[in-house]
């Protein structure tokens, strides 16, 4: 059931940041360039797509407050910790370089190595590199923080 | 703003609101494609086997998009070299998970529910890579 679960969830995904044009860095780069705001260059599409899928997930938490369990499994993995720390500021910044560098993060690059044959080798390099990356992470993970134990929970 | 697509931004905006609420109802998890891959590849984490199929997912409703409503499916532009995509990669994978969480699970799963951690997060990745852009843009 999970996996069928997890099938379906991963499979509207990709359609939704296909459809929303996600899955193009260049539409990322075009809304991250704010400085062709005044020449009437900017993209401010990637500011839509996040509004209406925050606006979906909040209406789902409000809801959320009223059950005990999700359909499958006992209990909601949610994030619990609250404290803003080093770690947390510092893979912020990390991230953000290197998603402004490129214009990809990871869902689109993933979903993308569906829709291009030209650029089919960008994508398998950048996946290549993150998963080197998040290896290199969980490698020089010092100390396991308590949220760890609900692994793919994390946010 | 020749550019925006806010009709297919607000339909594909949508999906993925509904695929991570769906994902939380039914499994009472978050859908951070950066946390799923982490636990993906380490397999001793329970109910191991689930993350792969997710991730499978992303490709596969890119292509049945593909499939049945190709007038969606954006043209993909890649104006950089495989260097740049490949240090870029590796910054992202190492910077996503140092932080807990990339634009999936800080800012769709993390935002909607005021948490402080993504909040933070959020603005400050935003925020660096605008200025990353403008850089690379503008500056050099």
């Amino acid at each position: 059931m999970m996996w069928l679960i997890s099938l379906i969830a991963g499979t509207v995904f990709g359609a939704g940041l296909t459809i929303s044009g996600m899955v193009n860095p260049q539409k990322i780069l075009n809304f991250l360039d704010v400085a062709a705001i005044p020449s009437g260059g900017w993209d401010p599409t990637l500011a839509v797509v996040m509004g209406s899928a925050v606006t979906v997930m909040a209406l789902t938490y409000l809801y959320l407050g009223r059950l005990t369990s999700p359909v499958i499994g006992t209990k909601f993995f949610l994030p619990t910790r609250r404290d803003i720390d080093t770690p947390l500021v510092a893979g912020a910044v990390i991230f953000g370089l290197g998603w402004g560098l490129a214009g990809v993060c990871p869902g689109p690059a993933i979903a993308a190595l569906a829709l291009t044959k030209v650029h089919l080798m960008d994508f398998a390099i950048f996946i290549g590199a993150l998963v080197f990356g998040i290896l290199l992470r969980m490698g020089t993970r010092s100390s396991i923080p308590a949220t760890i134990s609900s692994a793919g929970s994390k946010a | 703003m020749e550019n925006f697509t806010p009709l297919t931004g607000l339909i594909g905006g949508t999906l993925i609101g509904l695929s991570a609420a769906f994902f939380l109802l039914m499994t009472g998890r978050v859908s951070g494609i950066s946390g799923i891959m982490e636990s993906a590849l380490e397999p001793k984490s329970s109910g191991y086997g689930w993350q792969w199929v997710y991730l499978l997912g992303l490709p596969l409703g890119a292509a049945l998009v593909g499939m049945f409503m190709p007038q969606f499916v954006p043209k993909i532009e890649v104006n950089t070299t495989w260097m740049v995509m490949g240090l870029a990669g590796f910054i992202a994978g190492y910077g996503a998970r140092l932080g807990n969480g990339c634009t999936s699970g800080h800012g769709i799963c993390g935002l909607p529910r005021l948490a402080p951690r993504s909040i933070v997060s959020t603005g400050i990745f935003m925020t660096v890579a605008a200025l990353t852009v403008f850089v690379t843009r503008h500056l050099i």
